[in-house]
Protein backbone atom coordinates (compact mmCIF):
# COMPACT_ATOMS: atom_id res chain seq x y z
CA UNK A 1 0.00 0.00 0.00
CA UNK A 2 0.96 3.29 -0.99
CA UNK A 3 0.53 6.59 0.89
CA UNK A 4 0.58 10.00 -0.31
CA UNK A 5 2.41 12.72 1.25
CA UNK A 6 1.50 15.14 2.92
CA UNK A 7 -1.21 13.06 4.53
CA UNK A 8 -3.49 15.05 6.42
CA UNK A 9 -5.19 13.19 9.18
CA UNK A 10 -8.20 14.37 11.94
CA UNK A 11 -6.75 14.62 15.69
CA UNK A 12 -9.77 15.44 17.51
CA UNK A 13 -12.61 18.35 17.43
CA UNK A 14 -10.13 21.52 17.04
CA UNK A 15 -6.77 19.76 15.90
CA UNK A 16 -5.42 17.94 12.95
CA UNK A 17 -2.28 16.21 12.06
CA UNK A 18 0.08 15.90 9.25
CA UNK A 19 2.54 13.57 8.34
CA UNK A 20 5.33 14.39 5.86
CA UNK A 21 6.92 11.18 5.19
CA UNK A 22 7.92 7.38 6.02
CA UNK A 23 10.54 8.39 8.18
CA UNK A 24 12.25 11.29 9.25
CA UNK A 25 14.76 12.48 7.59
CA UNK A 26 16.22 16.52 7.01
CA UNK A 27 14.61 17.08 4.06
CA UNK A 28 10.94 16.36 6.39
CA UNK A 29 12.59 18.21 9.32
CA UNK A 30 13.07 21.55 6.67
CA UNK A 31 9.54 21.04 5.47
CA UNK A 32 8.23 20.48 9.31
CA UNK A 33 10.11 23.76 10.33
CA UNK A 34 9.11 25.55 7.02
CA UNK A 35 5.12 24.64 7.81
CA UNK A 36 5.23 25.80 11.97
CA UNK A 37 6.94 29.48 10.48
CA UNK A 38 4.04 29.54 7.76
CA UNK A 39 0.72 28.30 9.56
CA UNK A 40 1.77 31.16 12.29
CA UNK A 41 1.90 33.96 9.63
CA UNK A 42 -0.88 32.62 7.58
CA UNK A 43 -3.48 31.62 10.48
CA UNK A 44 -2.50 34.27 13.17
CA UNK A 45 -4.58 34.03 16.33
CA UNK A 46 -6.79 31.51 14.50
CA UNK A 47 -3.91 28.94 15.09
CA UNK A 48 -3.54 27.70 18.95
CA UNK A 49 -0.94 25.42 19.35
CA UNK A 50 1.72 23.39 17.45
CA UNK A 51 3.17 19.93 18.11
CA UNK A 52 6.35 19.41 15.78
CA UNK A 53 7.45 15.51 16.03
CA UNK A 54 9.91 13.22 14.05
CA UNK A 55 7.46 13.24 10.79
CA UNK A 56 4.51 14.93 11.90
CA UNK A 57 3.35 18.45 13.08
CA UNK A 58 -0.12 18.77 15.55
CA UNK A 59 -2.02 21.76 14.36
CA UNK A 60 -4.74 23.03 17.23
CA UNK A 61 -6.67 25.55 15.73
CA UNK A 62 -10.08 27.49 16.75
CA UNK A 63 -12.85 25.58 15.34
CA UNK A 64 -14.83 28.62 16.06
CA UNK A 65 -13.07 30.23 13.17
CA UNK A 66 -12.19 27.64 10.88
CA UNK A 67 -13.97 24.49 10.14
CA UNK A 68 -11.46 20.89 9.73
CA UNK A 69 -12.23 21.30 5.69
CA UNK A 70 -10.97 24.84 5.62
CA UNK A 71 -7.96 24.13 7.51
CA UNK A 72 -7.09 21.14 5.92
CA UNK A 73 -7.03 23.52 2.67
CA UNK A 74 -4.63 26.03 4.81
CA UNK A 75 -2.33 23.19 5.17
CA UNK A 76 -1.89 21.81 1.90
CA UNK A 77 -1.79 25.22 0.39
CA UNK A 78 1.07 26.04 2.70
CA UNK A 79 2.66 22.96 2.06
CA UNK A 80 2.40 23.40 -1.33
CA UNK A 81 4.73 26.66 -1.91
CA UNK A 82 7.37 24.70 0.21
CA UNK A 83 10.50 24.36 -2.08
CA UNK A 84 13.64 22.44 -0.88
CA UNK A 85 16.78 24.44 0.03
CA UNK A 86 14.97 27.09 1.46
CA UNK A 87 17.94 28.52 3.31
CA UNK A 88 15.70 31.08 5.68
CA UNK A 89 14.20 28.16 7.59
CA UNK A 90 17.98 26.28 8.38
CA UNK A 91 17.80 25.64 11.65
CA UNK A 92 20.57 26.59 13.78
CA UNK A 93 23.63 24.35 15.21
CA UNK A 94 23.59 24.48 18.78
CA UNK A 95 26.81 23.11 20.88
CA UNK A 96 26.24 22.24 24.34
CA UNK A 97 29.05 21.36 26.65
CA UNK A 98 29.09 17.43 28.27
CA UNK A 99 31.06 15.92 30.90
CA UNK A 100 31.94 12.57 29.23
CA UNK A 101 33.01 9.87 32.18
CA UNK A 102 32.17 6.77 34.77
CA UNK A 103 31.51 9.07 37.20
CA UNK A 104 29.25 11.13 34.91
CA UNK A 105 27.92 8.43 32.98
CA UNK A 106 26.88 5.20 34.93
CA UNK A 107 26.10 3.57 31.67
CA UNK A 108 28.99 3.82 29.74
CA UNK A 109 30.23 0.49 31.01
CA UNK A 110 27.42 -1.17 29.50
CA UNK A 111 27.76 0.38 26.05
CA UNK A 112 31.49 -0.91 26.13
CA UNK A 113 30.30 -4.05 27.07
CA UNK A 114 27.32 -3.86 24.00
CA UNK A 115 29.40 -2.25 21.78
CA UNK A 116 33.08 -3.92 22.02
CA UNK A 117 34.41 -0.30 21.77
CA UNK A 118 36.36 1.44 24.58
CA UNK A 119 35.33 4.08 26.61
CA UNK A 120 36.78 6.87 24.77
CA UNK A 121 35.51 5.50 21.35
CA UNK A 122 31.90 5.60 22.23
CA UNK A 123 32.97 8.98 23.63
CA UNK A 124 34.12 10.06 20.45
CA UNK A 125 31.70 8.89 18.31
CA UNK A 126 28.67 9.94 20.58
CA UNK A 127 30.23 13.42 19.97
CA UNK A 128 30.90 13.53 16.70
CA UNK A 129 27.67 12.85 15.28
CA UNK A 130 25.26 16.02 14.50
CA UNK A 131 22.10 15.45 16.16
CA UNK A 132 18.52 17.03 14.55
CA UNK A 133 16.27 18.10 17.25
CA UNK A 134 13.37 16.08 16.21
CA UNK A 135 11.02 16.71 18.77
CA UNK A 136 10.21 18.42 22.68
CA UNK A 137 8.18 16.46 24.65
CA UNK A 138 7.65 14.15 27.75
CA UNK A 139 8.84 16.73 30.22
CA UNK A 140 9.21 20.83 29.73
CA UNK A 141 13.15 21.21 27.41
CA UNK A 142 13.17 17.56 27.12
CA UNK A 143 14.59 17.05 23.53
CA UNK A 144 14.38 13.85 21.27
CA UNK A 145 17.52 14.11 19.50
CA UNK A 146 18.46 11.67 16.51
CA UNK A 147 19.88 9.67 14.81
CA UNK A 148 22.87 7.90 17.26
CA UNK A 149 25.77 6.26 15.53
CA UNK A 150 24.56 2.88 14.89
CA UNK A 151 28.07 1.83 16.76
CA UNK A 152 26.91 2.81 19.76
CA UNK A 153 22.84 2.56 19.69
CA UNK A 154 21.69 0.89 23.10
CA UNK A 155 18.66 -0.63 24.16
CA UNK A 156 16.82 0.90 27.15
CA UNK A 157 17.67 -0.70 30.51
CA UNK A 158 15.24 -3.05 31.66
CA UNK A 159 13.92 -1.57 35.01
CA UNK A 160 14.18 2.63 34.67
CA UNK A 161 16.06 4.43 37.42
CA UNK A 162 13.83 6.37 39.66
CA UNK A 163 15.71 9.75 39.58
CA UNK A 164 18.06 10.64 36.27
CA UNK A 165 20.13 13.74 37.32
CA UNK A 166 19.11 16.53 35.88
CA UNK A 167 21.51 17.21 33.06
CA UNK A 168 22.39 13.60 32.03
CA UNK A 169 23.02 12.89 28.46
CA UNK A 170 21.14 9.79 27.79
CA UNK A 171 21.10 7.27 24.83
CA UNK A 172 18.39 5.10 24.08
CA UNK A 173 18.29 2.82 20.88
CA UNK A 174 19.56 5.55 18.07
CA UNK A 175 18.02 8.56 19.75
CA UNK A 176 20.01 10.64 22.21
CA UNK A 177 19.05 13.50 25.21
CA UNK A 178 19.32 15.61 27.55
CA UNK A 179 17.53 15.35 30.99
CA UNK A 180 16.71 19.26 31.73
CA UNK A 181 15.56 17.97 35.11
CA UNK A 182 15.65 15.43 37.28
CA UNK A 183 13.06 12.53 36.68
CA UNK A 184 12.59 8.86 36.21
CA UNK A 185 13.95 7.27 32.98
CA UNK A 186 15.54 4.36 31.28
CA UNK A 187 18.27 5.59 28.65
CA UNK A 188 21.46 5.31 29.66
CA UNK A 189 23.29 7.84 30.81
CA UNK A 190 26.61 8.82 29.29
CA UNK A 191 27.59 11.99 30.91
CA UNK A 192 26.18 15.41 32.41
CA UNK A 193 25.71 18.69 30.71
CA UNK A 194 26.47 21.95 33.11
CA UNK A 195 23.63 23.86 31.77
CA UNK A 196 20.53 24.78 32.96
CA UNK A 197 18.22 23.42 30.03
CA UNK A 198 14.77 24.50 30.70
CA UNK A 199 13.96 27.96 32.31
CA UNK A 200 10.60 28.64 33.15
CA UNK A 201 11.23 32.46 34.08
CA UNK A 202 13.67 33.49 31.28
CA UNK A 203 13.43 33.81 27.18
CA UNK A 204 14.85 31.52 25.41
CA UNK A 205 12.98 28.92 27.63
CA UNK A 206 15.25 26.20 25.76
CA UNK A 207 18.84 26.54 24.33
CA UNK A 208 17.40 24.76 21.33
CA UNK A 209 14.04 24.17 19.33
CA UNK A 210 12.55 21.72 16.53
CA UNK A 211 14.69 21.82 13.61
CA UNK A 212 17.98 23.05 14.93
CA UNK A 213 20.97 21.21 14.73
CA UNK A 214 22.86 19.93 17.69
CA UNK A 215 26.50 19.39 18.59
CA UNK A 216 27.86 17.77 21.96
CA UNK A 217 31.57 19.00 23.02
CA UNK A 218 33.58 16.85 25.53
CA UNK A 219 34.46 18.89 28.59
CA UNK A 220 36.85 17.89 31.60
CA UNK A 221 35.82 17.70 35.18
CA UNK A 222 36.96 20.99 36.20
CA UNK A 223 35.29 22.75 33.16
CA UNK A 224 32.36 20.83 34.16
CA UNK A 225 32.35 22.51 37.64
CA UNK A 226 33.69 25.95 36.58
CA UNK A 227 29.93 25.65 33.96
CA UNK A 228 28.28 25.52 36.82
CA UNK A 229 28.12 22.06 36.99
CA UNK A 230 27.12 19.99 40.32
CA UNK A 231 29.59 17.47 41.88
CA UNK A 232 26.73 16.12 43.94
CA UNK A 233 26.24 13.76 41.09
CA UNK A 234 29.78 13.27 40.76
CA UNK A 235 30.62 9.54 42.18
CA UNK A 236 34.45 10.73 42.29
CA UNK A 237 35.07 7.68 40.87
CA UNK A 238 36.96 8.86 37.50
CA UNK A 239 37.34 7.76 34.04
CA UNK B 1 -1.79 40.78 51.16
CA UNK B 2 -5.07 39.38 52.14
CA UNK B 3 -7.78 36.97 50.82
CA UNK B 4 -8.31 33.66 51.75
CA UNK B 5 -6.53 31.70 54.26
CA UNK B 6 -6.26 28.04 54.03
CA UNK B 7 -7.28 26.06 57.15
CA UNK B 8 -7.40 22.61 55.68
CA UNK B 9 -6.17 22.00 52.08
CA UNK B 10 -8.74 19.04 51.80
CA UNK B 11 -7.87 16.01 49.75
CA UNK B 12 -6.15 17.54 46.44
CA UNK B 13 -7.22 21.30 45.96
CA UNK B 14 -5.66 22.84 43.08
CA UNK B 15 -5.35 26.64 41.35
CA UNK B 16 -6.34 26.25 38.35
CA UNK B 17 -7.49 28.38 35.35
CA UNK B 18 -8.43 27.49 31.35
CA UNK B 19 -4.15 26.24 31.18
CA UNK B 20 -1.54 27.01 28.95
CA UNK B 21 -1.95 27.97 25.60
CA UNK B 22 0.45 27.82 23.04
CA UNK B 23 3.73 26.37 24.74
CA UNK B 24 3.30 22.52 23.63
CA UNK B 25 6.33 23.08 21.31
CA UNK B 26 8.12 23.11 24.48
CA UNK B 27 6.89 20.01 25.62
CA UNK B 28 4.51 21.88 28.36
CA UNK B 29 1.24 20.55 28.78
CA UNK B 30 -2.34 22.27 29.00
CA UNK B 31 -3.23 22.17 32.47
CA UNK B 32 -6.33 24.18 33.48
CA UNK B 33 -8.98 23.32 35.15
CA UNK B 34 -10.55 19.21 34.26
CA UNK B 35 -13.99 20.59 34.14
CA UNK B 36 -14.31 23.54 32.22
CA UNK B 37 -18.01 23.61 32.06
CA UNK B 38 -17.98 24.19 35.81
CA UNK B 39 -15.25 26.64 36.28
CA UNK B 40 -17.20 28.73 33.59
CA UNK B 41 -19.72 28.95 35.40
CA UNK B 42 -18.54 29.51 38.66
CA UNK B 43 -16.08 32.79 36.92
CA UNK B 44 -19.70 33.72 34.94
CA UNK B 45 -21.17 34.21 38.24
CA UNK B 46 -18.55 36.20 39.82
CA UNK B 47 -18.70 38.47 36.47
CA UNK B 48 -15.01 37.15 36.26
CA UNK B 49 -13.04 37.10 33.01
CA UNK B 50 -13.46 33.49 31.47
CA UNK B 51 -9.77 32.94 32.15
CA UNK B 52 -9.76 34.17 35.84
CA UNK B 53 -7.82 31.50 38.51
CA UNK B 54 -10.00 29.55 40.58
CA UNK B 55 -9.61 26.46 43.21
CA UNK B 56 -10.19 22.80 42.02
CA UNK B 57 -11.32 21.02 44.94
CA UNK B 58 -10.78 17.63 44.77
CA UNK B 59 -13.85 15.30 46.37
CA UNK B 60 -13.74 18.02 49.21
CA UNK B 61 -12.25 18.37 52.64
CA UNK B 62 -11.24 22.17 52.21
CA UNK B 63 -11.24 24.79 54.94
CA UNK B 64 -10.73 28.54 54.20
CA UNK B 65 -10.86 31.39 56.13
CA UNK B 66 -11.57 34.44 54.35
CA UNK B 67 -10.12 38.06 55.71
CA UNK B 68 -11.48 40.26 53.10
CA UNK B 69 -15.07 41.56 51.98
CA UNK B 70 -15.86 39.82 48.71
CA UNK B 71 -18.53 37.54 46.82
CA UNK B 72 -17.49 33.38 46.16
CA UNK B 73 -19.27 31.11 43.23
CA UNK B 74 -19.30 27.32 44.00
CA UNK B 75 -19.95 24.75 40.94
CA UNK B 76 -18.87 21.43 39.95
CA UNK B 77 -20.02 18.12 42.29
CA UNK B 78 -22.44 17.85 44.88
CA UNK B 79 -20.90 18.84 47.84
CA UNK B 80 -22.24 19.54 51.02
CA UNK B 81 -21.13 23.57 51.97
CA UNK B 82 -20.93 25.13 55.16
CA UNK B 83 -20.43 29.32 55.83
CA UNK B 84 -19.62 29.64 59.42
CA UNK B 85 -23.02 27.79 60.82
CA UNK B 86 -25.01 27.82 58.08
CA UNK B 87 -25.63 25.08 55.30
CA UNK B 88 -25.25 26.94 51.85
CA UNK B 89 -26.14 26.11 48.21
CA UNK B 90 -23.70 25.25 44.76
CA UNK B 91 -23.98 26.46 41.72
CA UNK B 92 -24.89 30.54 43.21
CA UNK B 93 -22.90 33.53 44.35
CA UNK B 94 -22.32 34.14 48.07
CA UNK B 95 -21.45 37.46 50.16
CA UNK B 96 -18.40 36.55 52.04
CA UNK B 97 -17.02 39.03 54.85
CA UNK B 98 -13.96 38.86 57.08
CA UNK B 99 -13.47 35.91 59.71
CA UNK B 100 -16.31 34.01 57.80
CA UNK B 101 -15.18 30.11 57.65
CA UNK B 102 -15.96 27.93 54.48
CA UNK B 103 -16.00 24.44 54.68
CA UNK B 104 -16.26 21.87 52.21
CA UNK B 105 -18.08 18.16 53.03
CA UNK B 106 -17.00 15.49 50.33
CA UNK B 107 -19.07 14.93 47.28
CA UNK B 108 -21.82 12.97 47.06
CA UNK B 109 -22.06 12.70 43.81
CA UNK B 110 -18.84 14.22 40.51
CA UNK B 111 -16.08 14.70 42.27
CA UNK B 112 -14.47 17.99 41.33
CA UNK B 113 -16.03 21.44 42.59
CA UNK B 114 -14.90 24.69 41.58
CA UNK B 115 -14.71 27.75 43.84
CA UNK B 116 -14.46 31.14 42.06
CA UNK B 117 -13.72 34.90 43.92
CA UNK B 118 -14.98 38.25 42.73
CA UNK B 119 -12.08 39.17 40.42
CA UNK B 120 -10.17 35.96 40.50
CA UNK B 121 -7.54 34.35 42.96
CA UNK B 122 -4.17 36.03 42.19
CA UNK B 123 -0.75 33.74 42.15
CA UNK B 124 2.25 34.29 39.79
CA UNK B 125 1.58 33.44 35.84
CA UNK B 126 4.16 30.76 34.60
CA UNK B 127 3.40 30.99 30.40
CA UNK B 128 0.50 33.09 30.91
CA UNK B 129 -1.59 30.68 33.41
CA UNK B 130 -1.65 29.89 36.95
CA UNK B 131 -2.07 26.40 37.19
CA UNK B 132 -1.34 23.58 38.69
CA UNK B 133 0.28 20.84 36.81
CA UNK B 134 2.12 19.07 40.02
CA UNK B 135 4.06 16.61 36.94
CA UNK B 136 5.87 19.19 35.47
CA UNK B 137 6.31 21.30 38.72
CA UNK B 138 4.89 24.43 37.07
CA UNK B 139 2.11 26.33 38.45
CA UNK B 140 0.14 27.18 41.46
CA UNK B 141 1.25 29.59 44.37
CA UNK B 142 4.44 28.25 44.19
CA UNK B 143 5.03 28.44 41.16
CA UNK B 144 6.27 24.88 41.88
CA UNK B 145 3.21 22.95 41.12
CA UNK B 146 2.55 22.16 44.85
CA UNK B 147 -1.41 21.72 45.69
CA UNK B 148 -2.42 24.37 48.22
CA UNK B 149 -1.20 23.80 51.53
CA UNK B 150 -2.30 24.44 55.12
CA UNK B 151 -1.34 28.53 55.82
CA UNK B 152 -1.30 29.05 51.94
CA UNK B 153 -2.75 32.38 51.78
CA UNK B 154 -4.75 32.97 48.61
CA UNK B 155 -4.38 36.62 47.38
CA UNK B 156 -7.49 38.56 45.94
CA UNK B 157 -9.09 42.08 46.03
CA UNK B 158 -12.28 42.58 48.30
CA UNK B 159 -15.32 43.07 45.88
CA UNK B 160 -18.50 45.24 46.93
CA UNK B 161 -20.43 42.76 44.56
CA UNK B 162 -23.19 41.95 46.97
CA UNK B 163 -26.18 41.02 44.27
CA UNK B 164 -27.05 37.30 44.58
CA UNK B 165 -26.69 35.50 40.80
CA UNK B 166 -27.27 31.91 40.62
CA UNK B 167 -27.21 29.06 37.22
CA UNK B 168 -30.48 28.10 36.23
CA UNK B 169 -31.35 24.68 37.16
CA UNK B 170 -31.44 23.16 34.06
CA UNK B 171 -27.39 23.77 33.60
CA UNK B 172 -26.63 21.98 37.08
CA UNK B 173 -24.60 19.07 36.24
CA UNK B 174 -26.57 16.12 34.81
CA UNK B 175 -24.16 13.64 36.50
CA UNK B 176 -24.08 10.07 34.88
CA UNK B 177 -25.66 7.75 37.46
CA UNK B 178 -25.42 4.48 35.17
CA UNK B 179 -23.10 3.72 32.17
CA UNK B 180 -21.88 6.75 30.50
CA UNK B 181 -21.71 7.26 27.04
CA UNK B 182 -18.46 9.37 26.18
CA UNK B 183 -18.66 10.80 22.49
CA UNK B 184 -15.67 10.45 20.68
CA UNK B 185 -14.03 11.95 17.05
CA UNK B 186 -12.59 9.53 15.01
CA UNK B 187 -9.28 10.26 14.10
CA UNK B 188 -5.68 9.60 14.38
CA UNK B 189 -4.89 5.74 13.62
CA UNK B 190 -8.31 4.61 13.35
CA UNK B 191 -8.10 3.40 9.88
CA UNK B 192 -5.30 0.89 11.06
CA UNK B 193 -7.59 -0.83 13.54
CA UNK B 194 -9.24 -3.95 12.59
CA UNK B 195 -12.92 -3.87 11.98
CA UNK B 196 -13.10 -6.78 14.95
CA UNK B 197 -11.28 -4.26 17.37
CA UNK B 198 -12.76 -1.22 16.25
CA UNK B 199 -16.22 -3.13 16.99
CA UNK B 200 -14.80 -4.44 20.68
CA UNK B 201 -13.53 -1.22 21.69
CA UNK B 202 -17.19 0.69 20.73
CA UNK B 203 -19.01 -2.42 22.05
CA UNK B 204 -16.99 -2.73 25.84
CA UNK B 205 -18.27 -1.33 28.93
CA UNK B 206 -15.10 0.14 30.62
CA UNK B 207 -14.71 0.94 34.00
CA UNK B 208 -12.27 3.89 35.71
CA UNK B 209 -8.93 2.40 36.84
CA UNK B 210 -7.98 3.31 40.29
CA UNK B 211 -4.94 4.43 39.14
CA UNK B 212 -6.63 7.37 36.99
CA UNK B 213 -5.81 11.34 37.31
CA UNK B 214 -5.89 14.36 35.61
CA UNK B 215 -3.06 13.05 33.28
CA UNK B 216 -4.88 10.21 31.92
CA UNK B 217 -7.39 8.02 33.00
CA UNK B 218 -6.46 3.82 32.48
CA UNK B 219 -9.46 1.84 31.61
CA UNK B 220 -10.12 -1.66 32.48
CA UNK B 221 -12.35 -4.24 30.24
CA UNK B 222 -11.40 -7.61 28.38
CA UNK B 223 -7.83 -6.41 26.55
CA UNK B 224 -8.30 -5.93 22.94
CA UNK B 225 -6.06 -7.99 20.84
CA UNK B 226 -3.06 -5.85 19.43
CA UNK B 227 -0.15 -6.47 17.18
CA UNK B 228 2.48 -4.76 18.08
CA UNK B 229 3.19 -1.90 15.64
CA UNK B 230 6.57 0.63 15.81
CA UNK B 231 5.42 4.18 15.92
CA UNK B 232 7.05 7.71 15.95
CA UNK B 233 6.07 9.80 18.94
CA UNK B 234 3.39 11.76 17.64
CA UNK B 235 1.30 15.18 19.31
CA UNK B 236 -1.35 14.43 21.58
CA UNK B 237 -4.15 16.07 21.38
CA UNK B 238 -6.62 16.72 24.46
CA UNK B 239 -8.64 13.84 25.37
CA UNK B 240 -7.00 11.46 22.65
CA UNK B 241 -7.44 7.94 23.59
CA UNK B 242 -4.60 5.60 22.89
CA UNK B 243 -4.14 1.54 22.78
CA UNK B 244 -1.19 0.40 24.63
CA UNK B 245 0.40 -3.07 23.55
CA UNK B 246 -1.55 -4.41 26.74
CA UNK B 247 -4.87 -3.39 24.83
CA UNK B 248 -6.74 -1.34 27.55
CA UNK B 249 -6.99 1.88 26.58
CA UNK B 250 -6.28 5.43 27.87
CA UNK B 251 -7.88 8.98 27.96
CA UNK B 252 -5.01 11.49 27.94
CA UNK B 253 -6.45 14.53 29.62
CA UNK B 254 -5.27 18.08 30.59
CA UNK B 255 -1.93 17.31 32.26
CA UNK B 256 -0.97 14.89 29.11
CA UNK B 257 2.14 14.19 28.16
CA UNK B 258 2.52 16.40 24.11
CA UNK B 259 4.21 13.87 22.73
CA UNK B 260 3.82 9.80 22.86
CA UNK B 261 3.78 6.79 20.53
CA UNK B 262 0.66 4.46 21.11
CA UNK B 263 -2.06 4.01 18.35
CA UNK B 264 -4.95 6.11 19.02
CA UNK B 265 -8.21 5.51 17.71
CA UNK B 266 -9.67 8.98 18.33
CA UNK B 267 -9.91 12.21 20.80
CA UNK B 268 -12.75 12.66 23.70
CA UNK B 269 -15.24 15.58 22.72
CA UNK B 270 -14.11 18.55 25.04
CA UNK B 271 -18.19 18.80 26.07
CA UNK B 272 -17.76 14.62 27.78
CA UNK B 273 -14.20 15.69 28.96
CA UNK B 274 -16.03 18.03 31.47
CA UNK B 275 -18.16 15.15 32.47
CA UNK B 276 -15.25 12.50 32.75
CA UNK B 277 -13.81 15.05 35.49
CA UNK B 278 -16.72 14.56 37.67
CA UNK B 279 -16.44 10.70 37.38
CA UNK B 280 -14.15 9.09 39.95
CA UNK B 281 -12.51 5.52 39.41
CA UNK B 282 -15.16 2.38 39.50
CA UNK B 283 -17.45 4.32 37.51
CA UNK B 284 -18.30 2.71 34.03
CA UNK B 285 -18.28 4.49 30.25
CA UNK B 286 -18.57 3.52 27.05
CA UNK B 287 -17.50 5.33 24.04
CA UNK B 288 -19.79 6.27 21.10
CA UNK B 289 -18.37 7.40 17.56
CA UNK B 290 -18.63 10.98 16.85
CA UNK B 291 -17.60 12.43 13.23
CA UNK B 292 -15.81 15.89 13.20
CA UNK B 293 -18.92 17.78 11.97
CA UNK B 294 -21.38 16.95 14.83
CA UNK B 295 -18.79 17.94 17.05
CA UNK B 296 -17.52 21.39 15.10
CA UNK B 297 -21.51 22.23 14.60
CA UNK B 298 -21.92 21.65 18.39
CA UNK B 299 -18.99 23.69 19.31
CA UNK B 300 -20.35 26.18 16.76
CA UNK B 301 -24.09 25.97 18.21
CA UNK B 302 -23.09 26.30 21.88
CA UNK B 303 -20.26 29.03 21.56
CA UNK B 304 -21.45 32.36 23.39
Amino acid sequence: MSIEYPKVVIASENSTIVYFSERPCSQTSDQIAYTVHALKVRLGGDLIDLIPSYHSLLIIYNPLRLGYQKIEQEIRDTIGQWAPNNQSQQGRIVELPVYYSSESGPDLQRIVDHSGLTIDQVISIHQQTEYTVYAMGFAPGFAYLGEVDKRIAMPRLDTPRHNVPQGSVAIADRQTAIYPSQSPGGWNLVGLCPLSLFNAEKQPHSPMQVGDKLRFKSIDRDEFIQLGGSDKHLTGEKS
Amino acid sequence: MKGFKVINPGMHSLLQDKGRVGYHHLGITSGGAFDQYSIGWANRLCLNSENAGCIEILVGGLILEAQVTTQIAITGADVPIRINDSSVENWCTHNIQPGDKIAFGYATAGCRVYLAVAGGIQAPLIFNSLSTVVRECLGGLSKLGMPLEKGDILTCQSSSHSTQRSVPTKYHYQFDTDIAEIRMVIGYQYEQFSQQQISQFFSTDYTISPNSDRMGYRLEGPAIDTTPCEMLSEGISLGAVQLPADGMPIILLCDRQTIGGYPKLGSVFSQDIARLAQMMPGKKLRFKPFSIDQAQRILQESAP
